[in-house]
């Protein structure tokens, strides 16, 4: 009798789970599904949900109108860049609040975050002034620096944890046995916590992909992404929403497949220190 | 892995992929502009461009909004990222007063810069100088279904009023085969909603100032604009009308879900057209409407033109790329190779008096549109302003998002008439006396 119970819950459970998962795929798949279908066929109503007559016309115009490859590429080196910057920054930060924290150090870690709480179009004039200022408008180098001071905060949290979750003891060994700083940092501290590390790069990885503010504002022609493939696409006069769905699609593939192949490590990384 | 090899990786991988990219042409244009379908099919003919001049043009192609943010932040702070944008007749006064853009004069005889059509050269132009190019132009009229108007028994004159408007809208809706009567845009935003209903305003005889700045929503023509609209569309619009704009109707006039629809003449080509349209070959066009004993018609003007921000390095350059996308040449180049219907609409005279051109079942009908339209004389009553669907003051785009905000509520039963004109009313006052104009 308990099995039974046991089983029909492990069902709703299961059921309930998948339809969670679906409703949030929707989107996504329903993008997807758009970008094979025509223009017509995108805006018929009612929907067409599979009954359509799988098109890769779309496809094709988008890499005919846009050098794909090239947003492509500065994608993979704004987001690349600032997570491993951002990385060096905050590996040794983390590690002095987790392991030596002074008396300031909570109050440093909420100040950190609180940066996030600025919208950002509040700072966009002076941080335009100062790439003009700098010459770096339209560079990739200036928006793997910035992305990286937008993501620090979240970089510096996540560590924090995850080192908080590794016995200070462990240090203070390797520490006895005559290990210097940069040696404890490397070779005791950093594989130990590699599984946060991972899941720490792939969350910024993803937050710096999909950033799109900056990467708009601050980008023309040499340094756009595909957060600015993806906005030329846009169109408030004309019905190009399969072409936009085409595009949409090429633009998330990337993430969405390193997504899947990490989501055991992203999922291990972002819960580890919830349970104990 | 160690800290040196990481620090190596991502140094190598930033300034090595900066190199990789980093060609620089000797001449080369940059141009911000919008996804419109005309904007699109002027990419494609780009290398003529470059063929005929040897100047590289590099697009950056960004939806509406985030155009009008990306060239305002770069002309502003003179970050010198463009040398042409692509504006509209909102902007190109303002910007042209403030100096930020470069004066298009001494353009070369071949261009003829008098063949514009004077309604789009006015509308781009501050104290007589052109501040613009225009690549094309628009008003609003009228489109509807051929078929379904016959049915109902009825003819739609060149110049209907509101009140044919809406008796022609209650014959044709249908409810049970999906056919809403009209379609109109109730979506807030300036640009959208708040576009149209500005227009819609200034047929009832209503305006958005005095000549002493003092908003006008509270007087009675406001209000009968705003009840003839609501009524109108609650009783034959489609459901959801409050969130729909120009994209939304264009979709349901396409699938022939709507007998009229009152918007851009440029959507004309789209309705028209066969391959997107399961009701091309029903459409019929007529000016936008007047309330009764009112001489001002609900059309507005708009023009999307190319302009050279102040302080680019390349302005010799830019001025010859102008010269060459708003050229007679131009728009044969295109006529040429995609047929007389695509070519960009609404710019230059010349266009109306080619025999070939006028065949085009809309063509008339948007230079008459085009021709209604006066940005200096919108309104019944003397207004202190420029414009049309807008007020051409700096402040206008945000406190116009706002009025339209509080009618698409009102659109949407979240409040009434009424309360959504007392509080555009407010808003409207209040800016202005912050910004100094009272």
């Amino acid at each position: 009798m308990a099995r039974a119970v046991k089983t029909q819950r492990k069902l709703i459970n299961t059921a309930v789970a998948w339809a969670i998962g679906l409703v949030i795929f929707f989107p996504i798949l329903w993008t997807i599904l758009t970008s094979f279908k025509t223009e017509a066929q995108a805006i018929a109503s009612p929907p067409i949900f599979l009954g359509f007559d799988w098109t890769l016309e779309n496809y094709a115009i988008v890499q005919e109108r846009s050098d794909y490859m090239r947003f492509l590429w500065n994608s993979v080196i704004i987001a690349g860049g600032s997570t491993l910057l951002g990385l060096i920054v905050a590996v040794p930060a983390a590690w002095s609040m987790a392991f030596v924290p002074s008396k300031r150090t909570k109050d440093i870690l909420l100040w950190m975050l609180s940066t996030k709480m600025l919208p950002a179009v509040g700072v966009l004039y002076p941080i335009y002034l100062i790439c003009i200022e700098l010459g770096v408008l339209d560079n990739r180098v200036a928006l793997v620096v910035i992305l990286m001071l937008i993501n620090l905060p979240i970089i510096v949290w996540m560590l924090y944890t995850y080192f908080r979750e590794i016995p200070g003891e462990i240090l203070e060994a390797a520490r006895m046995d005559g290990a210097t700083l940069k040696e404890e940092l490397l070779y005791i501290l950093t594989p130990m916590a590699i599984p946060g590390i991972a899941s720490t790069m792939l969350l910024n990885f993803i937050l710096a992909w999909n950033e799109a503010f900056w990467t708009l504002n601050l980008t023309a022609v040499d340094a756009a992404p595909l957060t600015a493939f993806i906005a030329s696409y846009s169109s408030p006069e004309g019905l190009f929403f399969a072409k936009l769905s085409a595009a949409s699609t090429m633009a998330i593939a990337p993430i969405l497949i390193l997504g899947w192949f990490s989501q055991k490590q992203l999922v291990r990384g972002l819960t580890f220190g919830a349970v104990k | 892995m160690t800290m040196k090899h990481v620090l190596g990786a991502t140094t190598a991988l930033t300034l090595g992929a900066t190199a990789v990219f980093a060609d620089s042409h000797a001449k080369t244009i940059t141009i911000a502009t919008v996804n419109n379908g005309d904007m699109i099919r002027m990419q494609g003919y780009t290398d003529n461009f470059t063929e005929a001049t040897g100047i590289n043009v590099e697009w950056v192609t960004l939806e509406e909004n985030v155009l009008r943010q990306r060239v305002t932040t770069d002309i502003t702070t003179k970050g010198g990222q463009f040398d042409i944008m692509t504006i509209g007749m909102y902007e190109t006064p303002i910007w042209g007063s403030n100096g930020w853009l470069v004066p298009l004069n001494g353009l070369s005889a071949e261009y003829d810069v008098d063949d514009i059509l004077p309604a789009m050269r006015g509308g781009l132009s501050h104290d007589g100088t052109l501040y613009a190019a225009p690549f094309y132009g628009e008003s609003s009229m009228v489109m509807y279904r051929t078929d379904l108007m016959e049915k109902a028994g009825l003819e739609m004159p060149s110049d209907p009023t509101w009140q044919f408007i809406r008796e022609a809208a209650a014959a044709m809706d249908d409810p049970e085969n999906d056919i809403n009567g009209i379609c109109l845009r109730g979506k807030a935003g300036w640009g959208e909603g708040g576009a149209f209903i500005t227009v819609t305003g200034n047929s009832f005889g209503a305006r958005w100032f005095d000549e002493e700045w003092n908003a006008q929503f509270d007087q009675p023509q406001w209000k009968a604009a705003l009840e003839f609209y609501v009524n109108l569309m609650n009783d034959y619009g489609p459901e959801g009308y409050a969130t729909n704009g120009f994209n939304e109707n264009l979709s349901l006039f396409q699938q022939g879900k709507c007998g009229m629809w009152i918007d851009a003449t440029v959507a004309a080509s789209f309705v028209t057209n066969p391959n997107d349209s399961t009701v091309a070959d029903s459409v019929g066009f007529a000016l936008a409407p007047n309330s009764e004993g009112v001489e001002k018609r609900a059309n507005w003007l708009w023009a999307w033109a190319l302009a050279i921000p102040a302080g680019t390095q390349q302005e010799a350059e830019a001025k010859q790329f102008i010269e060459w996308a708003t050229s007679k040449d131009y728009i044969e180049l295109v006529a040429e190779n995609e047929g007389w219907a695509n070519v960009p609409p609404g710019a230059r005279t010349s266009l109306y008096e080619n025999p070939e051109y006028i065949k085009v079942p809309f063509a008339q009908m948007t230079l008459d549109s085009i021709n209604a339209a006066d940005p200096t004389d919108p309104t019944v009553d003397p207004v202190p302003y420029v414009g049309i669907q807008f007020v051409a003051i700096p402040e206008f785009a945000g406190m116009a998002t706002e009025v339209s905000q509080e009618f698409s509520a009102a659109y949407a039963g979240q409040q009434s008439v009424d309360e959504a004109l007392e509080k555009a009313q407010a808003i409207a006052n209040e800016v202005m006396e912050a910004a100094g104009y009272k």
